[in-house]
């Protein structure tokens, strides 16, 4: 294609991508590297149905008035990013001194927010993803060697797990996971354990929500090996038979192979969508047991009375990065595949 | 033919006398739109105001869960998209912090002869705000699990320590106490009514620094943990309806629990007649030796926008004013405990108007208390999961606190 059709051919969407994508970022980037105006306080005696007290309040005007000298507050540079609530650089070398073996430098780090949410958020992308594409695929073989009348029912059934909204669908598992749930209660019975509860311990909430995870997620990496699984020449399976390969030498030299490169695909959504968990820690209660960076940020945006602007915007430009790092291995590979391709 | 004549009579009879009920409003011309939580309460209160509508007067209303997160914005607009908001006292410091709620003082001295003084929410010297009803955690009770243990009401915490201590020995119930401990808001609010009940201040004199890493925040913490010990497992998990939810199944004796919520666990819906008939109220329990009340108190009530035109803010006032009369209580005297001249209480009211006469205090109106709410609500959990002491998770709470209140600008 030559490159002015090319050109054409993009620029409704690349005009979109910046409008509704690049912009976005670059003003949440701005925002993070500001802070609000020291507020002037006034001592003010406030009233109510319960008697009168002195209180602080803000003088509106006068912090109205430096709002409007300069609307994005102070400049802070990158110190949210390097505050408590965030990457907490002071603290983390405070940790570094004081302890004598990296495991307890590690257990300091996670009483630290941040790092909190961050070790569940890796744990989490790196346990569902490959789990998913592995049960994606083992589904969509299954489902492919099923006869042509059982396979539109399987195909439902399988998907349903992705059509069912994610809050929905946390919050039926999470009152079946209860004590008195059909699913807490038949594991109580099994361990004989009456005081056995999945919500209460923080490793077994963890396990819960990569459970919910794999099956929330495991649809769509079967629709996409199913989908490839059409498209595995018939004739290299036959010379594949005709040579003697049993049924698994077959999936294991012809089938994965040439669908190699969809599992690249689905390692790369999958990755992207696991870092950015929210869903399922809303839905089964489990703030106390595990956070996530988008977590966080929500967590900034729902304080009552104030909102923290600043401190959601640094959270969400250090998601980017983490994404970004997360993503280059795989980017770097699917260049090489493309360039060598060509 | 006949039939449906005498039902269309009875429908403009009833129309005349609902519009009767709430009198004329007497607002002349005016568009009034209010934003609000979402409860019983409230819907009443909307639902009174809405009967001033007439052809020169719309009333619009919005009741939502997700009111404060719309409030600010809705209100900065000029003019604005909801000319009042209701709030409580939490809630109502996003306004007050940007200025976007007018003196209601004039309104009051024209319409409000009815207003009782207490309603009056001033805030310095000006009244911003007319409050229409209370709530407050407070002890909810299963009579019959008490009488059965031969435990009187518990009338501090240590008391209830005791009894749930008795209850669990006997076998009478596993977990025998119940709490809205769930991390976050919930978790951070225990903690609030808790240290309330030392008579601690929460931030050092005249500053936004805190003030809770001490023995009294220690004590409170000790408290909870405790108390935790004779709760489900899953507490942590535990928000109102949880809560609510484990009441009416019968598992839980004693907690301290929302007012606003009588009504409901007591209703014959989700329980059984003699569980839901055992549940009593009393005034919320002191703690350490304290005598008030370890818990908050908190007014719902209504504001008018800065920004709404002198039109539209007086038959916003007028409307809302209507919903806040002792008419309005009587009709929905168990939707909460309302502050009228002339309102009679019933039986779901006793606890919090028990609570009030205890000598409770208010929950903190300071602007950045939300700031050291949202900071103990993910700071706490550690300690209450038992992997971090007291100290610890306040000093923790404590930090979070301040790196946020810079970011405000309350802390240089």
């Amino acid at each position: 294609m030559p490159h002015r059709t090319f050109f054409w051919f993009i620029l409704p969407s690349a005009l979109a991508m910046i409008i509704f994508i690049a912009m976005p970022i670059v003003s949440v980037a701005v925002q993070s590297l500001f802070v609000e105006h020291d507020r002037v306080m006034v001592a003010v005696e406030n009233c109510g149905p319960f008697g009168c007290k002195t209180e602080m309040q803000v003088d509106s005007g006068a912090t109205e008035k430096l709002r409007r000298e300069a609307p994005l507050g102070q400049f802070a540079g990158l110190s949210t990013y390097a505050n408590r609530n965030h990457l907490a650089f002071a603290e983390a070398g405070e940790f570094w001194r004081q302890s004598k073996s990296f495991g307890e430098f590690l257990s300091l780090l996670y009483g630290l927010p941040f790092y909190k949410a961050l070790a569940f958020t890796l744990s989490y992308t790196a346990i569902v993803t490959p789990i998913v594409i592995v049960l994606g695929f083992t589904i969509a073989t299954a489902v492919n060697r099923l006869p042509p009348a059982a396979k539109g029912v399987a195909i439902f059934i399988s998907l349903l797990p992705m059509i069912v909204t994610p809050l929905v669908g946390s919050l039926v598992l999470f009152w079946m996971i209860d004590a008195d749930g059909i699913i807490g209660s038949s594991l109580k019975l099994l361990m004989n354990d009456p005081g056995l509860s999945l919500k209460a311990s923080p490793t077994l909430t963890w396990l819960t929500l990569f459970v919910y995870g794999i099956w929330h997620s495991a649809p769509f990496a079967f629709v996409v090996f199913y989908a490839g699984l059409q498209t595995v020449p018939q004739d290299t399976l036959e010379s594949a038979m005709i040579d003697g390969a049993s049924r698994w030498e077959q999936i294991r030299h012809v089938i994965i192979p040439h669908l190699m490169p969809l599992a690249t695909f689905v390692a790369l959504i999958q990755m992207m969508d696991n870092f950015r968990v929210f869903e399922p820690i809303v839905g089964f209660n489990a703030e106390a047991s595990a956070t996530s960076l988008s977590w966080i940020i929500y967590n900034d945006l729902n304080s009552t009375g104030a909102k923290l602007f600043s401190s959601a915007a640094a959270s969400s430009m250090l998601t980017i990065v983490f994404v970004a790092i997360l993503l280059t291995p795989v980017l770097i590979r699917t260049w090489r595949d493309f360039n060598r391709a060509r | 033919m006949k039939a449906l004549m005498k039902s269309s009579l009875a429908g403009a009879m009833l129309v005349s006398a609902s519009s009767l009920a709430f009198a004329d409003c007497g607002i002349e011309k005016g568009s009034v739109r209010i934003l609000g939580n979402d409860f019983p309460a409230i819907q009443a209160v909307a639902k009174a105001a809405e009967a001033c509508a007439s052809g020169t007067v719309e009333v619009k209303v919005n009741l939502t869960k997700d009111h404060e997160s719309l409030s600010v914005a809705a209100l900065s607009a000029n003019p604005p998209e909801y000319t009042s908001h209701i709030i409580a006292n939490s809630s109502v410091l996003p306004l007050l912090n940007d200025g976007l709620v007018r003196p209601l003082d004039d309104y009051v001295a024209k319409y409000g002869a009815d207003l009782n003084a207490n309603q009056k929410v001033m805030i310095g010297g000006k009244v911003m705000a007319v409050a229409f009803m209370a709530n407050a955690q407070h002890i909810f009770y299963r009579a019959d699990i008490l009488e059965k243990a031969g435990v009187a009401v518990p009338k501090t915490y240590e008391e209830v320590v005791a009894a749930a201590k008795t209850i669990k020995e006997k076998g009478l119930m596993e977990t025998p106490l119940g709490g809205t401990y769930k991390a976050g808001w919930n978790l951070a609010e225990e903690f609030v009514n808790m240290f309330m009940g030392f008579d601690a201040p929460f931030f050092k004199e005249g500053t936004a620094e805190p003030a809770v890493n001490n023995e009294k925040g220690v004590a409170a913490l000790t408290m909870m943990k405790e108390l935790s010990n004779y709760m489900s497992k899953d507490f942590l998990t535990f928000d109102s309806n949880a809560l609510q939810a484990e009441f009416e199944a019968g598992k839980v004796a004693i907690a301290n629990f929302w007012g606003s919520r009588a009504g409901a666990v007591t209703d014959a819906e989700g329980t059984t007649p003699e569980i839901a008939g055992a549940i009593k109220f009393a005034a919320a329990p002191t703690v350490g030796g304290g005598s008030i009340p370890a818990t908050t108190l908190w007014w719902d009530g209504f504001t008018v926008a800065k920004n709404a035109s002198d039109e539209d803010a007086e038959a916003t006032f007028r409307a809302l004013a209507q919903g806040a009369t002792a008419a309005t209580a009587n009709a929905n005297a168990a939707a909460a405990v309302w502050l009228a001249t002339g309102y009679t209480p019933g039986p779901t009211a006793e606890g919090v108007l028990a609570t009030v006469s205890g000598g409770a205090k208010s929950y903190p109106m300071d602007p950045y208390m939300g700031l050291l709410h949202t900071a103990l609500g993910t700071e706490l959990v550690e300690f209450m999961q038992g992997t971090e002491d007291a100290a610890k998770a306040l000093a923790d709470a404590e930090a979070a606190y301040i790196t946020a209140a810079r970011e405000k600008g309350f802390i240089k």
